[in-house]
């Protein structure tokens, strides 16, 4: 099994309760969509499994691949290969993309207990991957997301995911703010990236991405929690009926 | 949750390797008894066998020093330092100039081995010419042959005084005066030895010259004096590092550096200050009261600072140039760390004389733990200055809440066609930053040194090659213990 949420509680430092008993298990090889209305939590959900500041885990477990995940401190989750690409990506100024990306392959292999690559070996490494994402040159040059669109900042995200090839990638939102070929480009990185050793959750609010990336199960978060799950027809289900009739489920409603 | 006391902790646990040039050498030195008046002046310049014009130079500093008041208006706080119990001059006992590398005390060399920098010819570094300096004495100077074809002098300052007196004679004191200054004063009364160097006209410097100071001895002070002359058309690129050892009490470090750049002339000065900066609670340390001003003498002429301020206790220092001749160009790009109890009092005097001068500045301070960090500019352009320009740019970087950032620019225009720009930011390092570094597998310290030095990009780039990765990792270091 790659994750295993059992009842996960988690709360803001206000006391505010944003994951009120999550619930999800996703096998080796699986893609997982969840999608839910804005300020449902499903970044909450992604920043507490990558280990982000200012939350604090109630109640609830998560293993990862045998192994308590909350025992790991963020940056080692990242090596033992969990990938969370940002809904926001952050701007670092003054830091070289390709600088970065290296950097953070080197701290994964070195963990590993491989040797680093130089720079000459990583631009070797990087190369296919670009063009698999269709990414110019130029981007590598550049500081971190500095001064770029919001559509290279999402494509930036599963370029560095490409490189990194991690067992479990949390795709939160990397299809908003994309154009039509911009999506097809980055579901195609996405789905060249499927293997049956790697898990992917994606977070979406439009089916329009699950046509391109064909999850194995769908799921619903409402109010910190998941209230339905199902096969792909569910986004088609979603998209023509919306939220809300989920939300009037009486065992949510009573408990909000 | 806890990522942040995560971050704390190993970088804690880290900074147990802390300042890695604490050690002290043993060695047998000869020092002046503790205390300052006219004999002890007397003893120093007779120690190193000066001419009498220039002991009646120190005197005069020596006299004017006397009358004059410690400067107050930085700020930094500091117990009042006792001048008569310090020692004013402290020697390793070797033989007075050692003829070759063979002759040096091979405790010396086996010190800058492991400082890093190694002074036999077949161990040297590639590329740089290095004039050591182990308390006030210069020890030994590399590639001095190689130079000396080209023209160029480079030796230590006690040397030029004996072999190049008319050079020294000419330029000493003609950028900083004697009685510029408190500590300059001071200096010009009590240096010891220092570097020189001479770059005739038209020769552009083959290898990077260096300064590698040290100071070793316990309840010595460090003065020395640097005098650097680029003549018409050339060009040179100077280093100065520094290092001591760890010790409990402050030691006091007044340096004076001259530069001048005649017509045409370009002079590069980049600096990498690692004096032990004192522990955690602000215990030691050295006291780094520095004069370094540049004058471009000639037209066209131009000169540029860079500075990485890492060390010290207190920082007190304002590398300035004296822009006179026409189309002359002044830069001063800086990195002023401040973490634990240090504090940095830090910037530049861009004083523009002749016309279509211009100025470029770009400081980026850094304050972690409880460390104090201020930018004092001052940009003046004096009426003549027709066309003068400048761009200043300052941005502070804190990390934690208990540390401070300041800036006080000071502009003086006298000239209405004068174009005077400043930009100054301020901001805390941004967790969401550190945290997109630790998805991505990179552990906490590395994160925030990548962050730092993608903060510093601009002034690190400025400096050559082998520095910027010294420098890069000096900056890791420096911020130990500073997240949470
Ligand atoms: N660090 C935080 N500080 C304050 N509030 C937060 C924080 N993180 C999440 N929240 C709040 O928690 C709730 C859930 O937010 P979250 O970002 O998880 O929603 P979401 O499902 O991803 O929404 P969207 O579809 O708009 O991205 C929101 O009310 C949000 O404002
Ligand atoms: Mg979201």
């Amino acid at each position: 099994m790659m994750l295993e949420i059992k009842n996960l509680h988690a709360r803001l430092a206000d006391g505010r309760e944003i994951l009120k008993g999550v619930d999800l298990s996703v096998d080796d090889g699986e893609v997982h969509a969840i999608m839910g209305p804005n300020g449902s939590g499903k970044s909450t959900l992604a920043a507490v499994l990558a280990g982000r500041d200012g939350y604090e885990v109630t109640e609830g477990s998560v293993t990862y691949r045998g192994r308590d995940l909350f025992a790991m401190p963020a940056d080692e989750r990242a090596r033992e290969g969990v990938f969370l690409a940002f809904q926001y990506p952050v701007e670092i100024p003054g830091v070289n993309n390709m600088y970065f990306l290296r950097a953070a392959l080197n701290a994964q292999r070195r963990h590993r207990g491989e040797p680093e690559l130089d720079a000459g070996q990583f631009l070797r490494v990087v190369r296919q991957k670009l063009k698999l994402l269709d990414i110019a040159d130029d981007l590598l040059q550049r500081a971190v997301n500095v001064g770029f669109s919001g559509g290279e900042k999402k494509r930036n995200e599963v370029f560095q995911m490409a490189v990194l090839e991690p067992r479990l990638a949390i795709l939160d939102e990397t299809d908003s703010g994309l154009d039509i070929d911009a999506l097809r480009v980055v579901a195609r990185g996405v789905n060249g990236l499927r293997t049956p050793d790697r898990s992917i959750v994606l977070i979406t609010h439009y089916k329009r991405l699950l046509d391109y990336i064909e999850p194995d199960h769908v799921h619903v978060l409402q109010d910190g929690r998941i209230v339905q799950s199902g096969g792909k027809e569910l986004a088609a289900e979603l998209e023509r009926r919306g939220y809300g009739t989920f939300g009037e489920q009486p065992e949510v409603a009573a408990s909000a | 949750m806890s990522a942040s006391l995560e971050t704390q902790q190993t970088i804690r646990s880290l900074s147990d390797e802390g300042y890695k040039y604490g050690f002290v050498t043993d060695i047998e030195s000869d020092s002046a008894p503790p205390g300052l008046d006219e004999d002890t002046v007397r003893f120093i310049s007779a120690k190193k066998d000066e001419p009498e014009w220039l002991l009646e130079w120190r005197l005069a500093a020596f006299r004017a020093w006397r009358e004059m008041p410690e400067p107050e208006w930085a700020k930094v706080e500091f117990p009042p330092i006792d001048y008569q119990a310090a020692s004013y001059y402290s020697a390793p006992r070797q033989q007075a100039t050692p003829k070759s590398l063979d002759e040096v005390d091979p405790e010396l060399l086996r010190t800058y081995e492991k400082l890093g920098i190694p002074l036999r010819e077949r161990e040297i570094l590639a590329g740089v010419a290095v004039d050591a300096v182990f308390d006030s004495v210069s020890v030994a100077t590399t590639f001095k042959g190689q130079l000396a074809e080209l023209g160029i002098i480079f030796c230590s300052f006690g040397e030029a005084v004996k072999e190049h007196p008319e050079l020294v004679k000419k330029y000493l004191g003609t950028v900083v005066p004697q009685n510029d200054n408190f500590y300059a004063a001071l200096n010009s009364a009590v240096f010891s030895d220092g570097s020189f160097a001479y770059i005739p006209p038209g020769v552009r410097c083959p290898m990077e010259l260096s300064t590698y100071f040290r100071i070793n001895a316990r309840n010595s002070g460090q003065f020395e004096r640097t005098l650097l002359i680029a003549d018409k058309g050339a060009y040179v690129s100077y280093l100065e590092g520094c290092t001591a050892p760890q010790r409990d009490e402050n030691q006091l470090h007044a340096a004076v550096v001259e530069l001048i750049a005649h017509e045409d002339a370009q002079i590069k000065y980049s600096t990498v200050q690692n004096w032990y900066p004192g522990d955690a609670e602000g215990k030691g340390g050295i006291y780094n009261f520095v004069t370094k001003r540049g004058a471009c003498r000639g037209a066209r002429a131009k000169i540029s600072w860079t500075q990485v301020e890492t060390g010290s206790a207190i920082t007190w220092k304002y590398p300035s140039c004296l822009l006179e001749g026409d189309d002359s160009v002044g830069e001063f790009y800086s990195v002023a760390i401040t973490n634990n109890r240090q504090q940095a009092d830090t910037g530049t005097k861009m004083i523009h004389i002749g016309r279509n001068t211009s100025s470029t500045i770009i400081s980026k301070g850094i304050s972690a733990g409880r460390g104090q960090n201020t930018y004092r500019g001052l940009v003046r352009v004096q009426p003549r200055a027709q066309g003068a320009r400048n761009y200043t740019q300052c941005d502070s970087l804190l990390i934690g809440d208990r540390c401070g950032a300041h800036t006080v620019p000071y502009i003086e225009i006298r000239n209405p066609s004068a174009k005077v720009e400043h930009e100054a930011t301020t901001s805390k390092i941004s967790e969401d930053q550190l945290f997109y570094c630790r998805q991505r597998g990179i552990k906490d310290e590395d994160a925030l040194s990548l962050i730092v030095n993608g903060f510093c990009k601009e002034v690190l780039k400025e400096l050559p090659m082998e520095f910027a990765v010294e420098a890069q990792k000096l900056l890791a270091v420096s911020l130990e213990g500073s997240v949470g």
